[in-house]
């Protein structure tokens, strides 16, 4: 297995440049996922990898080697495409050998390694059946076979469970996760949803426009986001924002919106002058906004807010509140009991609250 | 349990279609009685001069101007067949015909599927340019270009060969095969070929073990394309070739023509016998012909 190092990777198509400067190191046998919206150069940075996109400028390495200019055969990796790209005209088995029969590999070779990645994925059954007739699962069980026989250094997937249905989407991020605690190997995986990066990931490299705005675990990027942009993106339902200004008084900070006053706690934001008059973004998860009783139980300063809607997901529910010009999402134990039109108080965890600086985007909290 | 099920299922189908009845079945019969009325007259239309060409070069040689319809004529025999084998050179054109047509399809097929492969997969100046200078060339009628074929022909100093023939052939067929292939290029995905690139081929490889491999429907439509054009070519032939050896088939049956006489018979046998190739590489390449080898490939 093998480590994968970008160095100021550049990409530009004609005047629109979409990856700008990107630097990231893949350690041996890490599960690194890629996340972002589309558009945000994560599969343009896996095409590179792979060596179906020219780089622009930058260096690729694998292990030490320098891949910018290699045929993507000579690169050892194995990719999984989301449309699966499996040969239409060859079986299953066909489709799985066929980087071995390119290489002219002997024929015991050839048959016990497809058997042992057909043992793994279960496939046994299907290896003489033609693409056409498996389902959409079981084509994406067949390009991941055919990954796996090749015994690349790094394996590379693009957003591969983007075409099927939700149950099977789950039942093969499961399979996936299974694979890498089989395989041990080095795995770089393109995603825009966020719950198959958390879920998955050993590390999480969130991308925007081009650019990585934050590495980490999911707990990290979950817990503490870099700037509003992972703030927002990490984490369903989404963060809760709201734009004020933070004065500095009595030795804490205060922030004050035109329909909430906040003193924060000195853990959260310590009081620094440089503060004052700061233009400041709260975020707080929907679950760290407490309603009704548990508001009452958990905190000082609460607010008023007229329920609008709520949605009983089954164990929780969520409550659409507004006060005064804010509207909050807060996320609550199920049986909320409240019909829309009243007046419930609010509060907020402020262990788990982050504040940003509006003007760069940054985290201020701690 | 499961019988008294089926049982029940069936009935319950039964009765629907009861439900449903007579004016829906009706019409749907209606309408298919009609389908098969147009298709029947559009194929006796089709068949019909066949059958007349089929019926003469049948009539012995006294009763060529008969007016008679049936399809067996009297007397019928296949004494202009024979005639036209052994008194002619018949098997001599016809081996030309073959050799020029066959040659042409594959040069045609070969430069199409490759130039189409450039059009489709690569971005390079001048694409679009070429893709309308190729279709702006089938505006041109085909007479027009006889006189600037007959000149290069003549430089390149290949009148009345075999290689002259062919050249003319498979260039005045590239553009429309190249088209063709590369609209059906354009249907398939190029992750396909992106896998095969990872999995080890070359560009090359690529093109040859995954993407022609998948194209046999649009090769087969070029191929045949290819091949008619050249089967039944007059115009060029007339000018290129002088010598009635080097003759393909369409210039030898008009060698009957005579003057004063015509020889009919011969000329229908001529006419029957020269169908049989083109029917065969039809029914042949039918099997090819089915597409739907990319269903399946990609996503689902």
């Amino acid at each position: 297995m093998a480590t994968v190092k970008f160095s100021n990777i550049v990409k530009n198509f004609k005047d629109n440049q979409v990856l700008k400067r990107v630097d990231l190191e893949i350690k041996d046998h890490e599960f690194v996922v890629i996340v972002g919206p589309s558009g945000c150069g994560k599969t343009t940075l896996l095409r590179m990898l792979a060596g179906l996109e020219e780089i622009s400028s930058g260096e690729i390495h694998i292990d030490d080697t320098l891949v910018n200019h290699l045929h993507p055969s000579k690169r050892q990796i194995a990719m999984v495409f989301q449309d699966y790209a499996l040969y239409p005209h060859m079986t299953v088995e066909e489709n799985m050998s066929f980087s071995l029969r390119i290489k002219s590999a002997p024929r015991k070779e050839i048959q016990e390694r497809v058997a042992e990645a057909a043992s793994i994925l279960q496939l046994g059954k299907l290896l003489k059946r033609m693409p056409k007739q498996l389902s959409g699962g079981q084509r994406q069980r067949v390009a991941i076979g055919r990954a796996i026989v090749r015994q690349p250094k790094v394996f590379l997937f693009d957003e591969p469970l983007s075409n099927l249905d939700a149950k099977l989407r789950e039942e093969m991020r499961v399979e996936i996760a299974k694979l890498y605690q089989r395989l041990g190997a080095t795995i770089i995986y393109v995603t825009h949803d966020q719950v198959e990066a958390m879920t998955l990931a050993g590390r999480i490299v969130i991308m925007n426009q081009g650019v990585i705005q934050q590495v980490g675990t999911p707990i990290e990027v979950y817990r503490k986001p870099d700037n509003l942009f992972v703030a927002g993106f990490i984490g369903s339902p989404t963060m809760n924002f709201i734009e004020g200004t933070l004065r500095v008084e009595k030795g804490h900070v205060r922030f004050v919106s035109p329909s909430l006053s906040l003193d924060l706690p000195a853990s959260l934001l310590p009081a620094e002058g440089a503060h004052e008059g700061r233009e400041a973004v709260i975020g707080v998860r929907p679950d760290d906004v407490y309603a009704g009783r548990e508001a009452g139980k958990n905190c000082s300063q609460k607010v008023d807010a007229v329920l609008e809607v709520s949605e009983l997901l089954g164990h929780r529910e969520n409550l659409y509140l507004k006060a005064g010009d804010l509207r909050l999402l807060a996320t609550v134990e199920a049986f909320f009991n409240q019909s829309p039109g009243s007046v419930v108080p609010v509060c907020f965890n402020f262990e788990n609250m982050h504040v940003f600086d509006k003007a760069s985007q940054k985290r201020l909290s701690a | 349990m499961t019988g008294t099920r089926k049982g029940y299922l069936s009935g319950l189908a039964a009765s629907a279609a009861e439900v449903m009845d007579s004016p829906v079945r009706r019409a749907k019969a209606l309408r298919y009685l009609l389908i098969h009325i147009v298709v029947i007259t559009a194929a006796g239309i089709c068949v019909y001069p066949l059958l007349r060409i089929l019926s003469i070069s049948m009539r012995p040689g006294d009763r060529l101007f008969s007016t008679d319809l049936s399809l067996i004529p009297d007397g019928a025999t296949l004494a202009a067949y024979a005639s036209l084998l052994k008194d002619t050179m018949f098997l001599r054109w016809l081996w030309n015909s073959l050799i020029i047509t066959l040659a042409t399809s594959f040069i045609g097929v070969s430069l199409a599927s490759t130039a189409a492969y450039a059009f489709s997969r690569f971005r390079f100046p001048g694409k679009k340019a070429g893709l309308i200078l190729l279709l702006s060339s089938q505006m041109i009628p085909a007479g027009m270009l006889i006189l600037p074929l007959f000149l290069m022909i003549m430089k390149l100093k290949l009148m009345n060969t075999y290689l002259g023939m062919i050249i003319a052939y498979s260039v005045s067929s590239l553009p429309f095969s190249i088209w063709i292939l590369k609209g059906y290029y354009d249907t398939i995905p190029r992750s396909l070929e992106e896998a095969a690139l990872v999995d080890g081929t070359s560009q090359v490889g690529a093109f040859w073990r995954i993407i022609l491999p998948l194209s046999t429907p649009a090769l087969s439509i070029a191929f045949l394309f290819n091949f008619t054009t050249a089967w039944n070519e007059y115009l060029v032939a007339r000018v290129v070739l002088f010598s009635s050896k080097q003759y393909t088939w369409t210039l030898g049956l008009f060698e009957l023509q005579g003057q004063y006489i015509t020889q009919w018979g011969m000329f229908a046998a001529g006419s029957m016998l020269v169908t049989i190739p083109v029917l065969a590489v039809f029914l042949y390449s039918s099997k090819w012909l089915i597409s739907g080898l990319t269903l399946g490939s990609v996503k689902g």
